[in-house]
Formats: structure tokens, C-alpha cells, sequence
């Protein structure tokens, strides 16, 4: 509300909900500067903000999960400082997560009860929702994670609250309960009730919104009315200055165009899981192919499938030609296929020197039990360190680097170790830019010593900057392929929302991209 | 996921199978238990009254921790001070009760319940509060307990009052009857039924079962995980009593009830990851753990197999409950 209103508000009405210089720093990170938000009586008031926008945490303190450091929150003009989801409910404003709050081991009836939600308005809400024999007496983990969104959902509704807040609950629905969803929502406008409506599909917002509040580095840079065309609008603000900078492509020499002709060291076919559906890629020798997707849109699990952490339901996986199937990431290890986290706890012994944490992939096979050929493994280490420019002045212990040194530490055991197929799923989370650039480096080193390197990022900018090319992920499909020469961040963050292309972006998908957002997401 | 509404279809009513499938392992432990005493039986025909009569007795100082075990493990927690606990109470009744007269007897008695409470709600109070893992904190505690009731009696001593014997002695009209029995019966109802029925009971189940979600559904955790532990030093308590009125005599050193009592719950079918069952399942495996231990005797099997005994039957116990769900 506080910078750029895109069109004149036209009903001046008293906000029934209104966020006002929202701020919220964990230790040196600020993740909420100047947060607003204003929501008028029977409204359904979108909130968007791209990752890292400071959305979740927006979201957290107004559900009252998380105390702000600054700003006040009033509902119906009165100041609120709820201090936790039980308090935020009693003074109206309750919330559906996308991971339905409901009690595993009680039965239906015993999670109304915890929450006081009244037996007769919840039944009326649930065949309103499209779900109306339900046996209340069921075990809430026997029941499908669909039908517990809309239970979630009927429970808050049968309480009347005055302010909705729906924080993804539509992302992972079959297309008719989302539907029935969205219904439901819509006939609330113009009531006494408003709705916070927090969702990554462009379409549901279109559908139902009135106006859209835009998030970005922790600001509200913008509220949009919503009708045609507003989604450039939002995509515009959502990006900021970051659309109009010059986006400076590093050298990527020849490899790119050498990349296409060489044989694919890791190849995907028709992988299918729990949260993804009918995945195929290669990734080349010599080639750093980029991962796109919003949160939660099955990135996290094609990852663990392919590291060996999990089983796939179906599908093909093959490296350097031959077919694989991993039970465990030692598995994929053997084949030189290894995993980079963003966590570097996950992957490091803290109390151990840098030494150790390299040598460890060396050391850790059973085959090569008994002891440690200590020159072999001193020159690869070496090696290593050097190559990494890793600071050696804390090399005693790796908790005492800093995050970027860390995760340099856990890319250089496999550098030593040797290496045919890299997964890093958004390595440089948390690292300062000089350290990033080191690690674009080192993965471009690696491709061109002829391994192959997927890499997820949460930051667009590295799609240009680190890769060759890069598949974008929606509702667990892979929904387009852009080569980083034409991956600008519009482009980018229009086929992340499964928006459709513009220009150059090739789209794989057959159903005609953002229009049928609704039912494709589905699975 | 495509599934949706047709999959939570009502399912017909049948009371009697649904009481039948949820109370399964319950009644499971039922039938075991009668086997094991009709074998007792069988093997030693002289098995009858007093055998039945020493076996609740001797049930019901476990079978009470084994209650209060169950409760915070309900919660999601563990407490492995119980035993010192039942240890600490139990000198502070025989010390204060010995000699004396039957009004003062029920001074002591109240008066220790509310030590009990005050013992539970100090290890809930360390565990909410300086969030160390609450099986370091209990652990801990135990020493601290234990030593606190070497410091009200030295050595085995003190005693009972007269009616407080009385009560878990003897037969209860019936001779086929225990008192001990009757009472454990009372003990567990009183508390438990009232408590599972409570949006507090519901709030234990509910911070076991799955913290993020209760706490999202408005309920405060640290508060309902402190309580848990209150009401676990409150059948610690009288688990304490009921030692020294079976024994007529207070030990400082603990017995082995603490361990036992996480078998018991084991035993029970009680996840230890927290959130299910109920009281009852536990109380009845501190039964079977006792039965069994005591028809070993009889059998006459050295007493040197029995923990043997009781680690495997606990063990396939855990086993089994895997498919219990």
C-alpha cells in the first residue's frame, strides 16, 4: 500500500485486515523490512511474492505462528498482537495450510473437538465442498491427503472466521476439489468475510481475486486490481529492478554448443513418483542443465530420486547409457552419480578438520576397507583444497567456516573423489556473491572435465550466470526448456508460474500453458 | 490423490467390531494373559486364590507406572524418573505414617499426592523450559529424586497405617476377587476417563501425535507437554503409595519400575513416537509382565531367565506392534 497503488482504489472502504510496516530479521538476515498488507471487507486479496520475498514469514506472523520485530496489525480498525495460531483464531483470523493441520492418530470428530469447531456448520461446509459422506469417526491417517485439504478447510470455515487465510492449499488438490475450492471462496466476496488467498498458480488468482498485494525482498512494492492483463503487471513487480538489469552472461566458451553433440551422462525417462509425473531429460556431458521451479512443485523429490534417497513409483533412469536403479545413495555414489544439498549440515561431520570432510567419499567404501593409502589421498585433497581456494585458516574444524566455504567443502570431496554426474539442489542458499561465483566456477570446471551437472536454484540470475540450459518444473511435470541465452528472469518466472511462453521460450507441454493451469496441475 | 470423495465413504455401523478392532491388541494381551495362567496353572495345580491374590499385589505398583509412563509417552515424551519418583514418594509416606494414627494416615496420603504433582510438574517445567531432550532431563532427574529419598530414609524402614494395608490386602467380597485390583481398577478410572474425555486428554494425544498441527490448531504445546508430565508424577505418586501399602515398608533405593514401565507400555502397543492408545493397553501389559514373571517362578524356571524372558516377549511385543496400526 505504501509505494505504487497501479490503479486508483475504488471503494475506499475501512480495511477489515490491515498489515502495516510488517519487519522481521532472523539474526543478520532480514527476511521482512517494510511488509504491508490491506484487505477490505469481502475481499479476496491475493498475497504473490516470488522465493525469498519474505511471503512465508508475512505469512507466519499474521497467523500469529511468529512475533514481527515492527509494525502493527489491526482487524476491524482494533490493534491484534496474536502470539500464536490459537490466539490469531480467536480473534477471527484462521488459517489452511497447504500441510492440513489435522491430528494423525485422532478421528475426525476428536480434531473438531481440539479445535471447537461446531459438528453442524462443518457438515454443511464439507457437502458444500463436495465431500459429504464423511465418517467422522475415520482416523485422519486413513483418510487421502486430498479430502483432508477440504476437511481442513470445512473445519475453518465452519467457525465463521472473519479473515480466511488460505496459504497454498489449493497447490497440490485434484483439479474438481480445487474447483469446488475456488467456488466456495468466490461466493464469499462482497460478504462480511475476507480471504487471503496465497497461491503460485496466476490462473486460481485471475479466477477469484480482486486485488493482489506483491511482496518483494521483504517490501510490499505494489497492490494490483486484478482483471486481463494484470499478471504482467504482477510478474513485473514480483521482479523489480532485477527485470531491467543488464543480464550479463558469463563466458560459457563453447561448451554449450560442444554440449549437444556429446552422448548424456544422466538420462530420465518417464520418471514418476508421489509428486512427479512423467519426467524426462538429459543431462549432457560437459553440460550444466538448470532446475526451475516455484516451491514444492516436486524438485525436492526428483532430487532424492535421482541421489538414491528414494525409490521412483516408475520410470527409467540411465547413466553414461547404462540403465540404474539406485536403492541407496551409496548406489548412486558407485556410479558416480552424487547429491549437493543446500543444507551443508546434511553433508558435512562438523567437529572434523576440511582434510577429513574431503576424504571422507574416499575412506567410506567398503570395498576399500583397511587402511587409507594416506599419499593417494593427500595428493587428492590437496588437490582439491587448492583448487577451492578454500580459506585454510579454520581448516581444523569445518563449523567453523563460513556457509560458503562449507558448501565448497562438500562440491570439493566429490571433485576428489571423482565425479560423472553432480546433482546440487540450490547449493549457493545463503552464500555471500564473491563465494557464489566461485562455485559457478567450480561447476563449470567440473562440466568441463566432462561431467554432467543439474543444478536447482531458488535465484533465476544463476540460470544465466552457471548454466547451458535449464527445464522448468510445474505441478511435478517438466513444463518448458530455455537456453540460458534467452532465460531472462520474465521468462523464467513466466514458465515457473506455467504462464506460456513469450518469444524465444520453447514449450514442451502439449495442453496450450496457462490457461488450463487449474486442471494440469492436478496429476 | 486423484481419489477423492468416494474414498471417505461412511463406513456401516457395527459397534461391536468397530470396539472389536480398535481395543484388538488389548484384548490380545486379555487372551495371552489367560493363557499364561491357565499353563501356571497346569503345570503347578495348587495355583489358585492366593496365587491370583499375590498377583495383583504385586501388579498394581508397576501397573500404576505404567499408567503414568503411558501418559507422557502419549504426549510424545518419555520419563525415566518414575521409579525414582514411586522411590522418593513412597519414604516420604512410610516415614511420615509410621506409628501413627488412621486420620493422620490420610494427611500423609494428600499430602504426598500433591509431592507427587510437584515432582511431575519440576521435570515438565525443565523439559518446556530449557527444551533439553526430555529424556536427558528425566534421566537426570531420576538421580536427583532418588537421592533426595536416601536423604528421608537411610535404609529400608518406617511403615504403614493400618487401613492403607487394609485396602490393597484381601479379598473384595469374592475371594476370586483382589482388592488390589479393585483399587487399580478405581485409580485408572478416576483419573483417566475424565482426563481422555477433557480437550486436555485430547491436546495429548493431539502435541504425540503431530506438534506442528496442534500447535496450528490452537494448542499450546509446552503448556499441554507440562501438564503431561504433572500427571505422570501424580500415578508416580500413587504408585509410591501403593508400594509401601503392598510392602508395608519404604525402600529408597528404586525398584526396577522405570525400565519396567516402558516395557509395560511397549507391551501396551503404545508407539513410543507418541500419539496413540490409551491407558488401558499399557496398564494390562504391566499385568502380563508381572503374570509372567511370577508363573516363571511357579514353573520353576531360575529366576536368572526371567529378565531374558521378559526382554524377548518385549521385544517381539514392539515387533508386533509395527502391524498394528
Amino acid at each position: 500500500m505504501s509505494t505504487a497503488p497501479t490503479a486508483p482504489v475504488t471503494a475506499p472502504a475501512e480495511p477489515l485486515l490491515d498489515a502495516t510496516g510488517v519487519a522481521k530479521r532472523y539474526g543478520a538476515v532480514v527476511a521482512l523490512r517494510d511488509a504491508s498488507l490491506s484487505v477490505r471487507r469481502g475481499e479476496i486479496h491475493a498475497l504473490m511474492g516470488a522465493n525469498g520475498a519474505g511471503k512465508s514469514t508475512f505469512v507466519k506472523i499474521l497467523t500469529g505462528a511468529v512475533r514481527p520485530d515492527a509494525g502493527t496489525i489491526t482487524v476491524a480498525g482494533l490493534t491484534r498482537a496474536d502470539h500464536s495460531p490459537a490466539q490469531a483464531r480467536r480473534n477471527g483470523i484462521v488459517t489452511v495450510y497447504q500441510e492440513p493441520s489435522l491430528i494423525p492418530d485422532l478421528d475426525v470428530r476428536a480434531n473438531l473437538r481440539l479445535t471447537e469447531t461446531p459438528l453442524e456448520p462443518f457438515r454443511a461446509k464439507l457437502d458444500e465442498l463436495g465431500l459429504p459422506r464423511l465418517d467422522l469417526g475415520r482416523s485422519v491417517r486413513s483418510i487421502p491427503l486430498a479430502s483432508l485439504r477440504i476437511i481442513d478447510l470445512a473445519r475453518a470455515l465452519a467457525i465463521e472466521p472473519d479473515i480466511l487465510l488460505l496459504d497454498e492449499m489449493t497447490a497440490a488438490l485434484p483439479a474438481n476439489l480445487s474447483e469446488r475450492v475456488l467456488e466456495t471462496i468466490a461466493r464469499a466476496r462482497g460478504g462480511s468475510r475476507s480471504v487471503v488467498f496465497i497461491s503460485h498458480r496466476m490462473s486460481e488468482i485471475r479466477l477469484v481475486c480482486d486485488r493482489a498485494t506483491v511482496l518483494r525482498e521483504g517490501d510490499t512494492v505494489g497492490v494490483v486490481d486484478v482483471n486481463e492483463g494484470s499478471e504482467e503487471r504482477i510478474v513485473e513487480l514480483m521482479l523489480g529492478e532485477i527485470a531491467k538489469e543488464a543480464s550479463a552472461v558469463p563466458e560459457r566458451g563453447a561448451t554449450a554448443a560442444r554440449a549437444a553433440e556429446t552422448p548424456p551422462r544422466l538420462s530420465v525417462r518417464n520418471l514418476a513418483a508421489r509428486e512427479v509425473h512423467d519426467v524426462s531429460f538429459d543431462v549432457r556431458a560437459g553440460e550444466v542443465l538448470g532446475v526451475v521451479a516455484l516451491e514444492g512443485q516436486g524438485q525436492d523429490q526428483l532430487f532424492d530420486i535421482l541421489a538414491g534417497s528414494e525409490r521412483p513409483d516408475g520410470g527409467e533412469l540411465r547413466v553414461d547409457g547404462k540403465a540404474v536403479s539406485f536403492g541407496h545413495p551409496a548406489d548412486a555414489i558407485r556410479e558416480g552419480v552424487v547429491y549437493v544439498a543446500a543444507d551443508r549440515a546434511e553433508a558435512l561431520l562438523m567437529q572434523r578438520s576440511v582434510r577429513e570432510n574431503i576424504a571422507l567419499p574416499f575412506s567410506s567404501r567398503i570395498r576399500r576397507w583397511g587402511i587409507i593409502n594416506g599419499s593417494r589421498e593427500g595428493r587428492a585433497v590437496g588437490g582439491a583444497i587448492e583448487r577451492l581456494q578454500i580459506d585454510t585458516r579454520a581448516q581444523r574444524e569445518v563449523r567453523r567456516l563460513s556457509g560458503g566455504n562449507q558448501q565448497k567443502v562438500t562440491i570439493a570431496r566429490w571433485v576428489a573423489g571423482g565425479v560423472h554426474m553432480m546433482l546440487c539442489f540450490d547449493p549457493t542458499r545463503g552464500i555471500d556473491i564473491r563465494t557464489k561465483n566461485q562455485i559457478y566456477h567450480l561447476l563449470r570446471d567440473l562440466a568441463d572435465a566432462g561431467a554432467g551437472v543439474l543444478l536447482y536454484t531458488s535465484e533465476l540470475n544463476e540460470i544465466r550466470l552457471a548454466c547451458d540450459r535449464a527445464i522448468v518444473i510445474f505441478g511435478g511435470k517438466v513444463v518448458a526448456e530455455i537456453d540460458a541465452a534467452d532465460a531472462d528472469d520474465t521468462t523464467l518466472l513466466r514458465a515457473a508460474h506455467n504462464l506460456g511462453p513469450r518469444a524465444t521460450a520453447a514449450i514442451l507441454g502439449d495442453a496450450p500453458a496457462g490457461e488450463s493451469a487449474l486442471g494440469e496441475a492436478a496429476g | 490423490m486423484t481419489a477423492s470423495a468416494p474414498a471417505v465413504e461412511e463406513r456401516r455401523a457395527r459397534p461391536l467390531r468397530g470396539i472389536l478392532q480398535r481395543n484388538g491388541w488389548t484384548l490380545g494381551l486379555l487372551g495371552f494373559l489367560v493363557v499364561l495362567l491357565v499353563f501356571t496353572k497346569v503345570i503347578q495345580p495348587s495355583y489358585g486364590v492366593s496365587g491370583i491374590q499375590g498377583l495383583a499385589i504385586a501388579v498394581l505398583p508397576l501397573a500404576l507406572a505404567a499408567a503414568a509412563q503411558a501418559v507422557v509417552v502419549i504426549a510424545g515424551g518419555i520419563d525415566l524418573s518414575i521409579g525414582s519418583m514411586m522411590a522418593l514418594t513412597s519414604v516420604i509416606a512410610a516415614a511420615r505414617m509410621d506409628d501413627q494414627s488412621a486420620e493422620v494416615g490420610v494427611t500423609v496420603v494428600v499430602l504426598v499426592v500433591v509431592i507427587g504433582l510437584v515432582l511431575g510438574a519440576v521435570n515438565g517445567a525443565l523439559v518446556v523450559v530449557t527444551r533439553v531432550p526430555d529424556i536427558v532431563v528425566t534421566l537426570a532427574m531420576s538421580f536427583v529424586w532418588a537421592g533426595a529419598a536416601l536423604l528421608v530414609l537411610r535404609t529400608p524402614g518406617g511403615g504403614s497405617v493400618e487401613w492403607l494395608r487394609d485396602l490393597v490386602l484381601g479379598p473384595f467380597g469374592n475371594e476370586w476377587i483382589p482388592r488390589a485390583a479393585i483399587v487399580l481398577a478405581v485409580v485408572v478410572a478416576v483419573i483417566w476417563i475424565p482426563l481422555q474425555r477433557s480437550r486436555l486428554g485430547l491436546s495429548f494425544y493431539a502435541i504425540g501425535s503431530n506438534q506442528l498441527a496442534a500447535f496450528r490448531s490452537g494448542v499450546s504445546v509446552g503448556w499441554t507437554k507440562f501438564l503431561a508430565y504433572v500427571v505422570a508424577g501424580l500415578f508416580s505418586a500413587l504408585a509410591g503409595i501403593m508400594l509401601l501399602a503392598s510392602t508395608g515398608i519404604g525402600t529408597p533405593v528404586p525398584g526396577p519400575y522405570t525400565l519396567l514401565s516402558v516395557a509395560a507400555v511397549v507391551l501396551g502397543g503404545v508407539s513410543l513416537f507418541g500419539g496413540r492408545a490409551t491407558i488401558v493397553a499399557p496398564v494390562m501389559g504391566a499385568i502380563l509382565l508381572t503374570a509372567l514373571v511370577n508363573g516363571l517362578t511357579r514353573v520353576g524356571l531360575s529366576e536368572f531367565y526371567q529378565p531374558l524372558t521378559v526382554g524377548v516377549v518385549v521385544v517381539l511385543a514392539a515387533f508386533l506392534t509395527r502391524f498394528n496400526r
